[in-house]
């Protein structure tokens, strides 16, 4: 009933947004791994980093990849500072509360976000947008081409850094366990908020990759966290692999019931999605934990 | 009064519990030992239905309750205690052990009044009142087995009650544990506490790498090789001996 | 239940119930009735998420269920209000065991139950936002039609006490769950699942139970809410508004206590509103100092309002404890 051309764009398409969809949920995964807490303020924080990188065109002109540099350590030292001094004190060590913390966190950031910018949707003015490359008879869009091969880059750059440095050690040894990381002399909660600024560093590169195709209001990001929360569940909560694929997956998943059942159905095929994994597989594709 | 036929539990490939039988006598004090690791806690799970055998079964007064849920086994008359102690934490003392004593009261009234009686018989009536979260380490497995006992079992479940407890906390808890069997409860006991096996005990099985390796009275049991070999150890087995000279 | 347990609750209602023939305004009166709508669904969510300990992000869907089903018999199948209110009770109550038949029978508990209670309520809104029968994008509209059937009445003072009379009945289930049996279980399976299991008690049943209750009540809030403004559509049935709206009372007030909603949603609303005055109509301002209370509240009062120290020393002495979120 569709063209062949028509399927095959719509796969495409969903690849290079479940690229996108994977960086995000890597942040997600890599703190749920390490810290074995689900943070609902995730998606409040993406539209943080969005509106930041949205401030810097808008106000400074700078190109969004170009944010990039300065966006980055910023959302890093954001996400540290609200693990160490938020959410790490706030819930005394308990998961409910973790999960009740980050949902107030969301709240403040994302109304905080509607007070100061109201609820207008804002993009940036640009024509990177329409660029294309051409591939045979396709005509893919050249930012989200770009989308595409950075996400898996930093996706390869997270997996280095977790296996081939010492911080990267220290965090996979604080994840394995706690208290045996803590008797060797790692400072635990300094390991959870670096964690915690790589999850955030990880939303602000996707904010810049976002951007030149996407656009921003309050409530961005919300429409992001729950397709970030089936990702990680489907790939398996904690596994950068299973992010990936997961991301991958649910990119073509959802263009493809867009295309199907049309917008305002399309996001349903997700949930449903989400719900199916959680109650017959909680695990995931790639979970080992039990 | 419980009967333990051939029962297996394979965890993906590590047996932790090979065919193991055991037989408990109505009115009987029976002890469960054997090393760290031997599958005790693993065969108190099958016993009480938390976990599904591999094989074999399990009869409660000549009914196969194998397959039975937990909830279903303790209105049989079966209950059991954790080695792990974690009381109500929001509840007080008394609130905690009328949990058990709903099973046969539904009234709330009659519920506190049982859970009260219990909580006496088992040395906690000044802590009645009390936030169970504030209980010591003693007072927590007291209320272990308060809790338990006042869902009226028939067969008690005993998981290492005295583990964690000094020498005179366990001499205070000993006759708490023999009054309870003389008012009608039989009890199996899983027990690292020699002293308290020998005292408590009529008859005793060994378990070792899942295997049950000997049973009998203490005393023979204890003197049996195998069970030396397997789970004493030889200057273990010569402390024994010491001991019991002191004690003769 | 003796006569004294029953005393505060009463005395409470008694006051709530004098409250709007001391002339109050039509907004303030208004402004009251939504607190106690927001109460009645978080004393829903209280029945599970504070006996019971299982934290649902998703009551939307139960609310929304509650609230459509009273709309929906009205207008499509002419049923009278009442009948349609008790409907939408029921609905809500179905939906709630089913949902928590999947998810409890899955294991899911924690996080896990959190997300999935979302999912479920955000798969209703994007149903109901593409259906028909109820009014898709454009929502549905309850002609006005004031009179004892139709559930609507001239004077607003009614429709307060009506719903007050609800929060009263909500209150006295609260209140029971602290003193009966099904109460004892719910808070055994919150505290310890095995250990109560291993005292007999029926674990999934007792969670069913809760969540089909806590389901009832949050519907009876839904249906009460679209009699109160007459217009429904899906990001108000199934939004993550209400959602957080109902898990914000209890936890504010006091989780796992009778009176925590109740007093959560007056403190809460009251401040939102003071809020909202100060800052000239800037929208989302009264939010922020709702997720700013969330956190305080889990940091320093875990225990809620009514764990502070002028209520607590009362409690004490009745020889009852609140309940701090999860130590």
């Amino acid at each position: 009933m569709y063209a062949p051309q028509i399927l095959i764009e719509a796969a495409l398409n969903g690849l290079m947004t479940g690229a996108v969809y994977a960086l995000i949920a890597l942040g997600l995964t890599l703190v749920y791994g390490v810290l074995h807490i689900i943070n609902f303020a995730h998606g409040a924080l993406l539209t943080v980093a969005m509106f930041a990188v949205w401030g810097a065109f808008a106000l400074v002109h700078v190109d969004p990849y170009w944010a990039m540099v300065g966006i980055v350590p910023l959302m890093f030292g954001l996400g540290y500072g609200l693990q160490r001094f938020v959410i790490g004190p706030a819930s005394h060590g308990n998961d409910n509360n973790v999960l009740l913390v980050t949902l107030g966190l969301s709240i403040v950031l994302e109304n905080g976000l509607l007070a100061l910018f109201r609820s207008d949707t804002r993009a940036l003015d640009s024509d990177a947008a329409l660029q294309v490359i051409e591939l045979g008879p396709l005509l893919l869009s050249t930012p989200r081409v770009i989308g595409f091969a950075a996400s898996l880059a930093v996706t390869g750059l997270l997996w280095l850094v977790l296996n081939r440095t010492d911080t990267g050690r220290a965090i996979r040894a604080v994840a394995r366990e706690k208290l045996g990381a803590r008797l060797v002399g790692i400072e635990v909660d300094h390991v959870y908020a670096v964690t915690f600024g790589i999850g955030c560093a990880c939303l602000a590169v996707a904010a810049c990759l976002l951007m030149p195709t996407y656009y921003v209001n309050p409530r961005s990001g919300a429409a992001f966290v729950l397709v970030a929360f089936t990702i990680v569940v489907l790939g398996g909560m904690g596994s950068i692999a299973g992010a990936l694929v997961g991301g991958l997956i649910i990119g073509v998943v959802e263009s493809f019931s867009g295309l199907l059942l049309g917008d305002s159905l399309g996001q349903i095929g997700i949930f449903l999605i989400f719900i199916l994994v959680l109650l017959v597989r909680p695990t995931g594709l790639f979970g080992a934990r039990a | 009064m419980l009967a333990v036929d051939s029962l297996t539990k394979r965890f993906q490939g590590l047996v932790a519990v090979d065919h193991a039988s055991l037989a408990v006598p109505a009115g009987s004090i029976t002890g469960l030992i054997g090393p760290n690791g031997a599958g005790k806690t693993t065969l108190f799970g099958m016993i009480s239905g938390f976990l599904t055998p591999s094989e074999g079964r399990v009869l409660f007064d000549g009914a196969d309750v194998t397959g039975e849920a937990p909830h279903l086994r303790a209105r049989r008359g079966i209950a059991r205690t954790f080695q792990i102690v974690q009381p109500f934490a929001g509840l007080t003392v008394a609130e905690n052990i009328a949990v058990g004593a709903y099973l046969r009261h539904p009234k709330r009234a009659d519920a506190v009044a049982k859970a009260r009686e219990v909580g006496t018989r088992v040395g906690l009536r000044d802590q009645l009142d009390k936030p169970a979260s504030d209980l010591t380490v003693a007072g927590r497995k007291r209320l272990e087995v308060a809790r338990a006992l006042a869902t009226e079992p028939r067969l008690l479940l005993l998981d290492e009650v005295l583990a964690g407890l000094n020498p005179s906390e366990i001499r205070d808890i000993l006759p708490v544990v023999r009054s309870i069997r003389d008012g009608g409860v039989t009890i199996l006991m899983i027990e690292h506490i020699m002293q308290a096996v020998m005292t408590l005990c009529e008859e005793v099985f060994v378990l070792a790498q899942g295997r049950m390796i000997a049973s009998g009275p203490p005393r023979q049991v204890c003197a049996d090789p195998q069970v030396i070999e397997a789970y004493l150890g030889k200057g273990a087995a010569a402390r024994m001996k010491a001991e019991e000279a002191v004690d003769a | 239940m003796s006569a004294r347990d029953l005393l505060p609750a009463i005395v409470a209602l008694a006051l709530l119930a004098a409250l709007p023939f001391l002339g109050l305004s039509g907004s303030v009166l208004n402004f009251l009735v939504t607190t106690l709508i927001i109460a009645l669904a978080g004393l829903g969510w209280n029945v599970l998420g504070g006996f019971g300990g299982q934290y649902s992000f998703g009551h939307a869907a139960f609310f929304g269920t509650g609230a459509y089903a009273t709309a929906i018999l009205q207008m499509k199948l002419g049923w009278n209000a009442w009948g349609a209110l008790g409907a939408g009770i029921g609905f809500g109550a179905l939906v709630g065991l089913a949902i928590g038949y999947l998810s409890f029978r899955a294991g899911l508990r924690g996080s896990y139950f959190a997300l999935v209670t979302l999912a479920f309520a955000e798969v209703f809104r994007i149903l109901a936002n593409a259906a028909d029968f109820t009014g898709g994008a454009a929502g549905l509209l309850l002609p006005l039609r004031p009179g004892l059937a139709t559930l609507q009445f001239a004077d607003r003072k009614l429709f307060y006490l009506l719903v007050l009379a609800f929060v009263g009945v909500a209150l006295l289930i609260s209140r029971w769950l602290e003193r009966s049996r099904f109460g004892a279980h719910l808070i055994a399976v919150r505290e310890n699942e095995e250990a109560a299991r291993a005292l007999g008690v029926d674990a999934l049943a007792v969670k069913l139970r809760a969540i089909a209750l806590s389901a009832a009540i949050t519907g009876a809030a839904g249906g009460l809410y679209v009699q109160s403004f007459l217009y429904l559509d899906a990001g108000v049935a199934y939004g993550t508004w209400i959602s957080v709206e109902a898990l914000l009372a209890p936890i504010v007030g006091g989780i796992g206590t009778a009176f925590g909603p109740l007093v959560g949603a007056l403190a809460l609303q009251g401040l939102g509103e003071i809020t909202k005055h100060l800052a000239g109509g800037i929208p989302g301002v009264d939010l922020v100092v709702f997720g700013a209370c969330l956190i305080a509240v889990i940091a320093f009062a875990p225990q809620g309002l009514l764990g502070l120290r002028p209520f607590r020393r009362r409690r004490k002495a009745r020889g009852e404890r609140t309940v701090p979120v999860g130590a």
